[in-house]
């Protein structure tokens, strides 16, 4: 059974269609990277799938459900700049943040919703650090924040735009480590990346995107050249092919 | 004039319009504290300025008409907010722009209209700069009654707020309302500076919404503090500047906005983890100031 299945969408942004006809699906367990070029409508299908941009065509299921305007069983973690990091808050607060739409209007956190941020803290590691002004962590400590902030949720698929940008290698391995083990925990996690190499070792599956998914396998089944080649729009002589050669 | 004559012309009953003005100013101060933690923290000022400016039309229509100011005031504020909420949406033209539209276009409307009423230069002259002489009885109920309609609904929908301020893309994934619930918190706003525009007047009501919040900012690492501090700072503030301009004879929303001030800057300096000589005391002998002062940049890196 996928957790996330995405059928023929089409999306149109600003009246130009951004996405055409894509199709995909993750599985619980594993873990799957999204590459393409800039432009290629990496964001945009987080976007779509997340809700906030509404297809022309197509539809998104989740966990054999259609979704609707609320969506419990996606988290997302969006780019980090896209949080105002300035504001005075503890990190157990912000994570909190991420049962607003749960709990609904009117209602404060009860023991369940103080159970699930204590849950999610601890499965990113964060638990000392659960009193500190988000403003004093380091990029690593954030990036997990906002992850911690979508497992509040308990959602069974992840969605990450870009997790890796801006952080160190020490820190991407960690992190790397820590969504693949969250794959195998049974969620479904899907994340952009401009880290080929990384997304080549570290994902089970790989979905080449532009304007639609030109392919999508394991890194093994997509050692053809010419994906690659139509995908980024590079020709024969791009780093990028010795890359995948010697993956 | 020593406090104890403040406090005597305080219960004399020939100068009954000060305690009024006193309790105005403290009412408008903590409502303004409170609200003005989210316009801080959000970094829309401007749409408090805007907001400010916008009410002029509306108190002055409720001039000419001899109507009720704030009812006035409220109605011309909200259509304002209302109508850069929406033009706001237009993806091609900035929030600040549309706002720039139209509090001019307001405030204009104002001094047009307040133009056909007679004698106006010092009617003008009390709405931009405030008053604390002729604040009817039935205001004390008004302001009161508003102010805790403000603080009901800031407490009904914190945790709302606090999530469309820190994410809002991700607040919309969540289902929240962000359009409407930012109409309420500009709503919220208008309200707050409605009721205070009576004492403080018109163009310095900005610094009850901003000053406060922003001290209190400095003093604290902590939302809920910080809410806590903000009106104790606008209140206290209020109470010292309306008895250091009723000893001097200051202009009343002049002096008040002039002792917030002197908090901020004081506040500055002395704050206990981020003030200026606290970080000056930290720092070891021989080792350059960070200007962040925190262990990294707000981007990250």
């Amino acid at each position: 059974m996928s957790a996330l299945g995405v059928n023929d969408l089409t999306v149109d942004l600003g009246g130009r269609t951004v996405l055409t006809d894509v199709h995909l699906t993750v599985d619980k367990g594993e873990l799957v990277g999204l590459v393409g070029p800039n432009g290629a409508g990496k964001t945009t299908l987080l976007r779509t799938l997340m809700g906030l941009l509404r297809p022309r065509a197509g539809h998104v299921v989740v966990d054999d459900e259609p979704v609707r305007r609320r969506r419990t069983g996606l988290g997302y973690v969006p780019q980090r700049h896209e949080f105002a990091w300035d504001f005075p808050i503890s990190v157990e607060n912000v994570v909190m943040t991420g049962r607003t739409g749960k709990l609904g209007l009117f209602r404060r956190p009860g023991v369940a919703d103080w159970q699930a941020v204590a849950e999610a803290l601890d499965r990113v590691r964060m638990t000392e650090l659960r009193t500190r002004p988000v403003g004093e962590l380091s990029g690593g400590q954030r990036q997990r924040v906002l992850l911690a902030r979508a497992l509040a949720l308990q959602p069974s698929v992840l969605l990450l735009d870009e997790p890796f940008t801006g952080l160190d290698m020490p820190t991407q391995e960690l992190l790397s480590d820590l969504l693949l083990s969250l794959a195998r925990e049974a969620h479904a996690v899907l994340m952009t990346t401009h880290d080929l190499p990384a997304a080549l070792y570290t994902c089970d599956r790989l979905a080449l995107l532009n304007r639609t998914i030109v392919a999508a396998g394991t890194p093994d089944q997509l050692r053809d050249e010419r994906l690659w080649m139509d995908t980024f729009g590079v020709g024969a002589h791009n780093p990028l092919l010795k890359i995948l050669k010697a993956g | 004039m020593s406090p104890l004559d403040f406090l005597t012309d305080l219960v004399n009953p020939d100068l009954a319009f000060l305690p009024k003005a006193l309790l105005v100013a403290v009412m408008s101060s903590i409502v303004c504290g409170v609200v003005g933690c989210y316009v801080v923290l959000r970094g829309m000022a401007f749409i408090g300025d805007a907001v400010a400016h916008a009410v002029f039309p509306g108190l002055a229509v409720a001039f000419v008409v001899s109507g009720n100011l704030i009812l006035g005031g409220t109605l011309a504020g909200v259509a304002t907010a209302v109508l850069v909420a929406v033009f706001a949406q237009n993806r091609r033209l900035r929030e600040d722009s549309v706002i720039g539209v139209f509090f001019v276009a307001a405030f204009a409307l104002g001094i047009v209209i307040i133009s056909r009423a007679p004698g106006y230069a010092g009617s003008l002259q009390q709405f931009l700069f405030g008053s604390i002489t002729g604040i009817p009885d039935e205001d004390l109920y008004v302001v009161g009654g508003a102010g805790v309609l403000v603080l009901g609904v800031v407490f009904l929908l914190h945790k709302e707020f606090v999530a469309i301020t820190l994410d809002r893309e991700m607040a919309r994934a969540m289902g929240l309302r962000v359009f409407w619930l930012d109409i309420v918190l500009y709503v919220l706003v208008t309200l707050a500076v409605v009721i205070s525009v009576q004492t403080i007047g018109n163009i310095l009501v900005l610094a009850l919404l901003v000053t406060p919040a922003a001290t209190a900012r400095l003093l604290t690492d902590r939302l809920a503090v910080m809410m806590l501090l903000a009106p104790v700072i606008g209140g206290l503030s209020a109470l010292v500047g309306l008895y250091v301009s009723w000893s001097w004879d200051f202009p009343t929303g002049g002096t008040i906005v002039l002792v917030l001030t002197a908090a901020f800057l004081t506040a500055w300096v002395l704050a206990p983890r981020h003030g200026l000589l606290a970080r000056r005391l930290r720092r070891p002998p021989g080792i350059p100031a960070d200007p962040a002062g925190t262990v990294v940049s707000p981007t990250g890196s």
